[in-house]
């Protein structure tokens, strides 16, 4: 009789232990906070962009309170399974390879990836042209995995932080540099320290490594979230808020086809 | 240079984090640096075996690569453990944490080594007095072992501290925003990493002279009517 | 035969990414990577220690023998290089400089302070010349005075005393202390993933933010670095059998019955 409740009462226990976060209480959810005009972090500590305002929307929609957890890029997925967010909202491509660990709701946006090198760089953007060249990428992102697969000629450096791309790109520590070209528009092209650069040929086209666009990610066993985020996301979109959104940080419409 | 005095806001936040992770740190390692010393020292061949093995362990690694483990890796550990226990669902390892264990950790073995010289270096006769007297195990310890074991163990005591201190820097790589994580975002926004970098070079030489300071009153306190040579 | 081997490895694979907690074979797929690492880490712990060793002697000696003018700055060299993080230096050097324009236009831009490769190599060879100075100094200032006074005897000249006896002397006294010096270099190497190099911890971090995976990476690191300071500790015991032999306690069978 003992035994048995014990069992009862440790199954119980169990029972308990595994539930799903889903059920009310805040949502925690990871962010980069160094890819601006996606994420970035103000001098006095607060996070602003575009990925955060959709976050504050999705949980205000949701009715849920929203927590920012930061999180070192290369570190996000990690610790999504780790339990640390609920689900990251930074600017994550949607990839096969991802896939494998973790689940991601619809896109919430599409824009291509490109290669940025100084004006008039002497060389193209192709895999002969770009051989024995320096070329940046920020590690465990998407552009990582093209990189290595379109330009194996090339001499690849990895960054913590799309940032530190910039700064050496600036430097001129790197001869070229792949990453989305949205980003670099605004994070770089469009500022000061970018006069003297440009893209380098035309959106790469690797649907392998590069995916369909940006999604949410959450944890495999988190489908109820998933579905609840992909419908705010259609949501977001129907009303104009996207929009709203949208037009605050970019000229065109960034969800794509 | 007033770009500094611009976010001395943030500097100063991450000088407090850096501090405190440094002052946790240095509690782990005392604890376990006398844990260790004292299993070092025992008659158990056992206990000796495990605090060999940690010396060893910690020779061996360096402490970004524990830090990176028990951040990264040790989450989806304790995870684990949690679901398959039924005892937690979730206890957050942050980077504060990872830094605090992985630091306390590695220099509880440097710590294990100072007491351990220390407590070798206090005259077998003189606790042999202390039991001809009479005296409970606790008292001899308080008053034998104790105020000499500090005398010997602070010129190495400080030097594991000053290196500790400089470890903390690592955190950052983590993702803490200590003193250099601080620096670093702030310099990359402005374009100024080298004036950043400098101001946390004079900070942790400010936190080092202070240290020297205090641990040299410790250290006269301690040698009150000692003959040096 | 051979289809039995192909399933065989087939089956650890399988075994690697489904059951066992750590995806050994994927590690071992891209071991090379790591002994590539290695390789790295080794390179520039060694060169380091080299240049830093050959710059503290001289320095060493003008601080023993209190040098007038020497001394001052000689001490301000180390106490700053010791008093501050190695991480942090190299930030400075690498990241800092690169902010003048006046460093860029220079000719020391390329192909050193662009090279993330010398950079480390600077930072880290002063950074271990101002610990190897410290304790160096304390060597010579110990030389026993007899043997200075013999030496005197002799009618050596300053320079042949120095030479012959103060120095190799020493460096004897030094080399318990010198050992710990190396396994703290190679401790440090790991700052070299934060430049973007890729030593043992870079590969590491490679491996994880690819693979999306929590401590493969890192485990397999620790294994490298332990396996160097393992070979390095038997390397320093040997070292010190032969040259510190004659200062080993006295065995007890030696003297006679």
């Amino acid at each position: 009789m003992k035994k048995k409740l014990t069992m009862l009462g440790l199954a119980g226990l169990l029972a308990l232990a595994t539930g799903t976060t889903t059920a009310g209480g805040p949502l925690r959810v990871g962010v980069e906070g160094a890819y601006p005009p996606f994420s970035w972090k103000e001098a006095d500590g607060t996070l602003k962009g575009f990925d955060i305002d959709m976050a504050m929307e999705v949980c205000k929609r949701l009715n849920r309170e929203c927590v920012l957890v930061e999180q070192e890029w290369d570190g996000m997925i990690p610790a999504l399974l780790a339990k640390k967010f609920d689900t990251i909202i930074a600017s994550m491509s949607i990839t096969e390879e991802r896939k494998k660990k973790i689940d991601f709701t619809i896109k919430y946006y599409n824009t291509p990836a490109k290669l940025v090198a100084k004006k008039n760089a002497g060389f193209d953007g192709t895999a002969s042209g770009l051989k024995g060249k320096r070329l940046g990428v920020q590690r465990a992102t998407t552009h990582q995995c093209s990189a290595e697969k379109l330009y194996p000629g090339a001499e690849l450096v990895l960054y913590g932080t799309q940032e530190e791309v910039w700064q050496d790109l600036s430097a001129g520590r790197l001869d070229a540099q792949l990453s989305d070209s949205l980003q670099a528009y605004e994070g770089f092209l469009a500022l000061d320290a970018g006069k003297d650069f440009d893209f380098l040929g035309d959106a790469i086209d690797d649907i392998e490594c590069q995916g369909v666009g940006a999604g949410f990610a959450v944890r495999k066993e988190d489908s109820t979230l998933r579905d609840a985020l992909s419908q705010t996301i259609l949501d977001i979109r129907a009303d104009g808020s996207y929009k709203a959104m949208n037009d605050q940080y970019f000229a065109v419409d960034i969800y794509g086809n | 240079m007033d770009s500094v005095w611009e976010y001395r806001g943030l500097l100063l936040e991450g000088t407090v984090v850096t501090v405190q992770l440094a002052l946790a740190s240095l509690a782990l390692s005392v604890l376990l640096g006398l844990i260790g010393a004292s299993a070092k020292l025992a008659t158990n061949p056992a206990s000796r075996g495990v605090a060999n093995a940690y010396t060893t362990l910690v020779r061996g690694v360096p402490d970004l690569v524990l830090m990176m483990l028990l951040f990264y890796g040790g989450q989806q550990i304790v995870n684990d453990l949690g679901s398959a226990t039924g005892l937690w669902d979730y206890v957050e390892i942050n980077q504060f944490i990872a830094g605090v264990w992985s630091i306390g950790f590695v220099f509880g073995a440097y710590m294990t080594e100072t007491f351990r010289g220390a407590i070798l270096a206090i005259p077998r006769g003189q606790i042999e007095a202390g039991i001809s007297c009479g005296m409970m195990p606790l008292l001899i310890f308080r008053r034998i072992t104790w105020p000499q074991m500090v005398r010997h163990a602070l010129p190495s005591f400080t030097n594991n501290w000053l290196v500790l201190i400089k470890a903390t820097a690592l955190v950052s790589v983590i993702g803490l925003h200590d003193l250099v994580w601080n620096a670093s975002t702030a310099g990359r926004s402005v374009r100024e990493p080298f004036t950043f970098m400098f101001a946390v070079l004079i900070i942790y030489l400010i936190l080092t002279a202070c240290s020297d300071v205090g641990l040299r009153w410790l250290d006269r306190r301690y040698n009150v009517g000692v003959d040096r040579a | 035969m051979a289809e039995q081997e192909r399933t065989f490895f087939e089956y650890l694979v399988y075994v690697s990414e489904n059951h066992s907690p750590l995806d050994f074979m994927l590690v071992a797929d891209h071991i090379d990577k790591f002994f590539y690492g290695a390789l790295l880490t080794i390179e520039i712990t060694l060169l380091a220690l080299l240049i830093g060793g050959v710059m503290a002697v001289p320095l060493a000696i003008a601080r023993a023998y209190r040098h007038p003018w020497l001394n001052g700055p000689i001490f301000g060299f180390t106490y700053f290089f010791r008093g501050t993080p190695l991480l942090v230096q190299t930030y400075l050097v690498y990241y800092g400089l690169a902010q003048f324009d006046f460093v860029r236009e220079s000719f020391l831009w390329r192909p050193i302070l662009l090279s993330a490769w010398w950079c480390a190599l600077i930072t880290f060879s002063l950074n271990t010349a101002g610990y190897t100075t410290e304790f160096l100094r304390g060597a010579i200032e110990n030389t026993p005075k007899g043997e200075i006074e013999a030496a005197r005897a002799c009618g050596m000249s300053p320079a042949k005393m120095m030479w012959r006896i103060v120095l190799p002397s020493a460096f004897r006294r030094a080399l318990p202390a010198y050992s710990n010096e190396v396994i703290f270099m190679l401790h440090s190497s790991v700052v070299l993933s934060t430049i973007t190099l890729q030593d043992i911890l870079g590969v590491g971090r490679w491996l994880n933010g690819r693979y999306y995976l929590a401590y493969e990476g890192f485990i397999t690191a620790m294994l490298f670095y332990m396996v160097l300071v393992f070979f390095i500790s038997r390397g320093f015991r040997l070292w010190e059998k032969r040259w510190l032999g004659h200062l080993r306690p006295r065995e007890q069978s030696s003297l006679p019955v």
